[in-house]
């Protein structure tokens, strides 16, 4: 089983940004997720910066990876993933049909199914695997028994990965709620997003945290935290997804690789990593309930 | 492409009453979903069972209208045999085309029912040229339909780089999130759009009147509170109010409808294919309403795009059934954005 540290959905500062991978070169990770998904506006690091971090990581023994944006809208979105799709030697990870397209007009065979392909059953997976993939991520919202469900009804022989750590990521809008926040429109949005480390907790009237505005994504407020679940997923997922948060996140890889190689119960496992979630643990998904929910079962 | 490209109405049926009142009224085209999850507005008492669609079908083809077919959530391994007999069905009644999301089921309607028309559901969440031609090229969709996200110049830029036609959302509840990527439903009730056919589902909502107000909660979880003087709206979980560092506000969209009808003779010009009104689960009077006001806009720029003028009559028509009785231009005007 192997752990993938997905792309980095916050907006840090350059230096912040660089120094983090500089960690996770030394980390437990097998695989790094690279390149920003969520707004096209954020520029701390530019293509060329992604491709050096992306092979300081190859250096460091890791499986780099190019994510490409999930919402594209204009030509220069499409110029980008363009780009992404030119070079050859890292693989790229699709997050939109729009790059589904590219790579495998481009003769691409190596490349990765994100999250937001909405890929909920084995003929949507075996058409994408015979465009090119050769490893898929679950949405975020399918429960463990779906999966396993659609991976022993004629599903290709392709790697699955699952989110296993992380805020979920709920939805993207064409909108930026954090330039909304401040009162201020996406074009001159004056970055406010840069330099908040897990985003801006939006709560209910009753002061419960339920969500997380990151720009023009949506996430959860709560930690979808699969590590006690671990029994479960090692029958269904090749890969760990865990996705990178302000602080402590080399210490949840750490998490994974000893609860992975049964140094540590899945139950200890989960019970250490408490003090490293900015927000109360769910589970829901994985458990076909409520994402919001943290399902123990019997 | 030249603004004398007809533009087709294509209006929402939620039941036999509501697709003979929006034929009657002047849409081209219906579109409507069988009772159950294979359509994304999977709600009790809403929709046609078998007997209902036969009769929609010959109501509307007997007046030379068009009927689609929503089939636009995402079926799983478990339930896949109910989406693949639902487009058999479709098919069998002789509708003029299906509108799907699921890649899988597109392949399967295309193997077995080569002649019915596909179009991509705004579920599919395809928002540029790219996406689209990748679906019209494996699957010969033939039309799609955009999702409520991008700018007038991001549509336009879409429609001059495909064949594919493209339809567009003109008038109704505004989704501010891409369609097909949103499971903020799912996160708080366990019942999302893709797979559910429904968002903020009323099996999960609340209404309650406690001493700080009339409180809205779905699943337990507080959306909004309402002063006595406020008209307390449904619980949608994006338009409700929330606190984000102490200031409450509509922190993600206000309960507010789109309304397109001042785009109108730039979207003729752009060719665009049809205009898409949403609300399904909304009632016959809704779709009279709003069908008539669009007939005759459509008509109008259809005559002559250069002098066509919104009619305030028609703003107040349209307000009269808009949520929180206000409409908004949304991603089309850039600066919503």
């Amino acid at each position: 089983m192997k752990i993938a540290l997905g792309p980095l959905l916050y907006y840090w500062s350059r230096q912040e940004t660089l120094d983090f991978y500089a960690q996770i070169a030394q980390s437990p990770a097998d695989i790094v997720y690279l390149g920003e998904t969520v707004c096209s506006r954020r520029h701390e690091l530019r293509a060329d910066d992604w491709l050096e971090v992306a092979a300081m990581l190859k250096a460091a023994g890791k499986e780099a990876v190019l994510s490409a944006q999930s919402l594209i809208e204009s030509e220069s979105d499409l110029k980008a993933l363009r780009r992404i799709v030119a070079q050859d030697e890292f693989r790229v990870e699709a997050n939109d049909m729009s790059a589904v397209q590219l790579l495998s007009k481009a003769g691409r065979r190596d490349w990765i199914a994100g999250p937001t392909l909405n890929i909920f059953n084995p003929q949507t997976l075996s058409m994408l695997a015979e465009a090119g993939a050769t490893r898929w991520m679950a949405p975020p919202e399918m429960s463990g028994a779906v999966l396993a469900e659609l991976l022993a009804s004629g599903a290709p022989a392709i790697e699955t990965e699952v989110l296993a750590w992380g805020r979920l990521p709920l939805a993207h809008s064409a909108r930026c709620f954090t330039a909304r926040h401040f009162n201020l429109q996406k074009d001159t949005c004056e970055f406010r997003c840069l330099g908040m480390k897990d985003g801006l907790v939006l709560r209910t009237r009753e002061g419960e945290p339920f969500l997380t505005l990151n720009g023009v994504q949506t996430q959860s407020a709560r930690v979808h935290n699969l590590l006690g679940d671990l029994p479960q997923l090692r029958d269904t997922a090749q890969v760990l997804r865990v996705s990178p948060q302000g602080d402590d996140t080399v210490r949840v890889l750490e998490l994974f690789r000893d609860a992975i190689a049964g140094k540590l119960s899945p139950q200890d496992a989960f019970g250490q990593s408490k003090a490293l979630m900015v927000e109360a643990p769910c589970n829901g998904f994985w458990h076909g309930r409520p994402g919001v929910e943290q399902y123990v079962s019997a | 492409m030249t603004s004398n490209t007809k533009i087709e109405l294509v209006c929402p049926a939620g039941s036999l009453p509501a697709l003979k009142t929006a034929v009657d009224h002047g849409a081209d085209c219906v579109y409507l979903g069988f009772k159950d999850a294979t359509n994304a507005r999977n709600f009790t008492g809403l929709n046609f069972d078998a007997k209902a669609m036969t009769e929609g079908v010959r109501y509307a083809h007997d007046r030379k209208r068009k009927v689609l077919v929503a089939l636009n959530t995402y079926p799983q391994a478990g339930n896949w045999s109910g989406w693949t007999a639902a487009v058999d069905r479709a098919a069998d009644l002789g509708i003029d085309a299906i509108i799907v999301a699921d890649p899988g089921l597109m392949a399967y309607a295309q193997k077995k029912h080569p002649q019915l028309r596909l179009h991509l559901s705004v579920q599919g969440s395809a928002t540029t040229y790219e996406a689209i031609n990748f679906y019209a090229e494996r699957f010969g969709v033939q039309r799609a339909v955009l999702p409520r996200v991008l700018s007038l110049p991001q549509v336009q830029h879409v429609i001059a780089n495909t064949q594919v036609e493209i339809e567009v959302f003109g008038f109704g509840g505004l989704c501010v999130m891409v369609e097909g990527r949103c499971a903020l439903s799912a996160y708080a009730t366990g019942e999302s759009p893709n797979c559910n056919g429904a968002c903020s589902p009323g099996k999960h909502v609340r209404w309650e009147q406690t001493p700080k107000g009339m409180e809205t909660r779905l699943n337990g979880i507080l959306i909004d509170r309402f002063d006595d003087g406020e008209r307390a709206g449904y619980p949608t979980l994006c338009k409700g109010r929330f606190d984000v560092n102490g200031e409450t506000y509509y922190a993600i969209e206000e309960p507010t409808s789109l309304n397109t009808l001042e785009l109108l003779p730039d979207l003729a010009r752009a060719g665009v294919r049809a205009i898409k009104i949403e609300g399904r689960q909304r009632s016959p009077a809704y779709v009279a309403q709003v069908t008539r006001v669009w007939r005759e806009a459509i008509d109008r720029v259809m005559r002559d795009a250069d002098s066509f003028a919104v009619q305030p009559a028609w703003i107040a028509e349209l307000d009269k059934v808009s949520e929180g009785r206000s409409h908004t231009l949304g991603a089309y005007y850039r600066p919503w954005k």
